[in-house]
């Protein structure tokens, strides 16, 4: 069995409004994982099942071989660790160290065990010169980073981050690759929701894409990047260096800028011997 | 053409704050221009934003040294609320721009109208305009905090384009959007960039500031390091040790050319990418 399971999941609202409906969805422990897809396609519901704080109205949520509906939100955020698309939903402390300290308090960790994951997450996040400040006196960009320490110093094997990539500079976008990449040596489940989908070509080998309420597609991003009825149907773009060896018919896979020198370059040999 | 907006030699800093959150900058902003305003986290961006609305320094208080004119005119000598009628703007967090005493998306849209003292009449029609143009008419009844982060950075939108303000100061408004309505609030922009409107425009989506803007505006550590044609300053690399993204087709043709492929010009857009490095390919190496 898979270390995250979705059977035949839907949820909907109180209210009567569905927002999942009938998915399925199947990661292994280790695996990574982003997720892409419009604006209310069902992404942060989705995930939010996978973490309790969500329960579906059908269908059944494994996680870690227990079913989702035996288990308290507490218990199943021990395992699964989810970091919320608006740090302002998450953050509750006046400071940075007190935010990070919480998860690791609530579980009750050993407190040597506590500060060396603390000190570990503060660090891999570049939040640790930044501890004794209050996260509303940083940027919304930097607040991200604070939340997603949160988690990371709760030590679950898995972690969900909902859109990291919203708002990032250069560095910022540098830092979440760094992060992720670290994360994933320590075999870390790591599922992403982005909608930057050079970030996706660049950081994951796996991509879920949804699109009204549904998975529609679920493969590698060189698949799907070039599979233009799911593209249209989810309206995703492919990544700008795809987009032009489509238009110039060189590369039909390319998704990576080193996939694409290449491609030019076989291009102009093949005129060359023309 | 005269500047629409004029800083000369501004320098400024928030309360408290021991570093100048703006040094020395001058820049000359012209009348039905489009400025795309990029630099990483923490480069400026949002305060320059401020200095022009005059929120820095008559709201944030703080000090300023050197000038700040729109219109001619130092923002210091506008009166409460008049600087806001010439120039709209459009926050970076929805939620901080939305105003908490309205339930419903429309009644927000028309808050600002209302207190202009518009006809009701007119109100009805201009907001019926600007929730169609942002496609939130279907939310109009809706609860502006029952919106998604998306659905409010649409609203927030909204809310400023039916003022029709001669400026627009935007910052970031796509951070919480997927690629199509990114590029609907892009299209948004270039259509009051049609109506003469003057457009200032934070975004770290530099991709789409090399589509659309006409100039742009590079901040690092609260200087301006670059100012002007989009061309020469999204394709030069150095850029990138001030953690200023470049556009990702001006990424491809820097890479090109290291690697050896002739290009007549570095590429910024998909367009020029397409023109410039299909020329390329169907040029023989021996011709060169």
């Amino acid at each position: 069995m898979a270390f995250i399971e979705l059977q035949n999941v839907s949820f909907e609202y109180p209210g009567g409004f569905l927002a999942v409906d009938d998915i399925d969805i199947r990661i292994e422990q280790g695996e990574n994982v982003a997720i892409a897809g419009q604006n209310g396609a069902g992404k942060t519901t989705a995930v939010k099942m996978c973490n309790g704080l969500l329960r579906p109205t059908k269908g059944n949520v494994i996680v870690d071989g227990i079913n989702s509906k035996e288990r308290t939100t507490a218990e199943i955020s021990r395992v699964v660790g989810y970091v919320f698309q608006n740090p302002d939903d998450q953050i509750f402390h006046s400071t940075v160290l007190s935010e990070v300290e919480f998860g690791p308090k609530m579980m009750k960790m050993p407190a040597e065990k506590a500060k060396a994951l603390i000190d570990y997450a503060l660090r891999a996040t570049g939040m640790y010169e930044l501890r004794d400040e209050n996260p509303y006196n940083l940027p919304l960009s930097v607040r991200k980073f604070v939340t997603i320490a949160s988690i990371i110093a709760m030590d679950t094997k898995a972690l969900i981050f909902d859109e990291p990539t919203a708002g990032q500079d250069l560095n910022g976008t540098i830092r979440l690759r760094n992060i992720l990449g670290e994360l994933r040596e320590k075999g870390k489940t790591l599922v992403t929701i982005t909608h930057d989908m050079e970030f996706v070509a660049d950081n994951f080998s796996r991509l879920i894409v949804m699109a009204n309420k549904k998975v529609v597609a679920d493969g590698s991003p060189k698949e799907i990047f070039w599979d233009f009825p799911t593209l249209l149907k989810a309206k995703l773009k492919q990544p700008y260096v795809s987009r032009i060896c489509n238009t110039l018919s060189i590369g039909s896979n390319v998704i990576s800028m080193d996939d694409a020198v290449s491609a030019v370059k076989d291009g102009m040999a093949a005129h060359d011997s023309a | 053409m005269g500047a629409i907006i004029e800083l000369n030699n501004v320098t400024y800093s928030y309360p408290l704050a021991n570093e100048c959150a703006i040094k020395n900058v001058s820049l000359k902003l012209e009348e039905g221009r489009f400025y795309g305003v990029i630099g990483q986290n923490g480069s400026g961006k949002t305060t320059l934003c401020s200095l022009i609305r005059g929120f820095a320094p008559s709201f944030f208080r703080g000090s300023l040294t050197g000038e700040v004119l729109v219109c001619g005119k130092p923002t210091l000598d506008y009166k409460p609320g008049e600087l806001s009628l010439k120039i709209g703007y459009v926050f970076q967090n929805p939620f901080s721009q939305i105003s908490g005493v309205k339930d419903t998306v429309f009644e927000e849209v028309a808050f600002g109208l209302e207190n202009f003292g518009v006809p009701v009449d007119e109100i009805e029609e201009r907001v019926i305009r600007a929730v169609e143009l942002t496609g939130i008419s279907a939310l109009a009844e809706k609860n502006p905090y029952e919106l998604s982060g998306g659905q409010q950075q649409r609203m927030a939108l909204a809310s400023i384009i039916v003022l029709e303000p001669d400026i627009m100061v935007i910052d970031e408004p796509t951070s919480q959007l997927d690629p199509e309505g990114t590029e609907s609030v892009f299209e948004i922009i270039k259509g009051m960039k049609d109506r003469k409107k003057t457009i200032i425009l934070v975004e770290h989506k530099v991709d789409l500031i090399a589509e659309h803007a006409d100039e742009v505006i590079v901040l690092d550590k609260g200087e301006v390091i670059r100012f002007g044609s989009k061309d020469a300053i999204l394709s030069d690399e150095t850029l990138l040790e001030c953690g200023v993204q470049l556009p990702n087709i001006a990424l491809l043709g820097n890479k090109l050319t290291r690697s050896g492929v002739p290009l007549e010009r570095i590429p910024i857009t998909e367009q020029q990418g397409v023109e410039i490095i299909g020329k390329a390919l169907r040029t023989r190496s021996w011709c060169k």
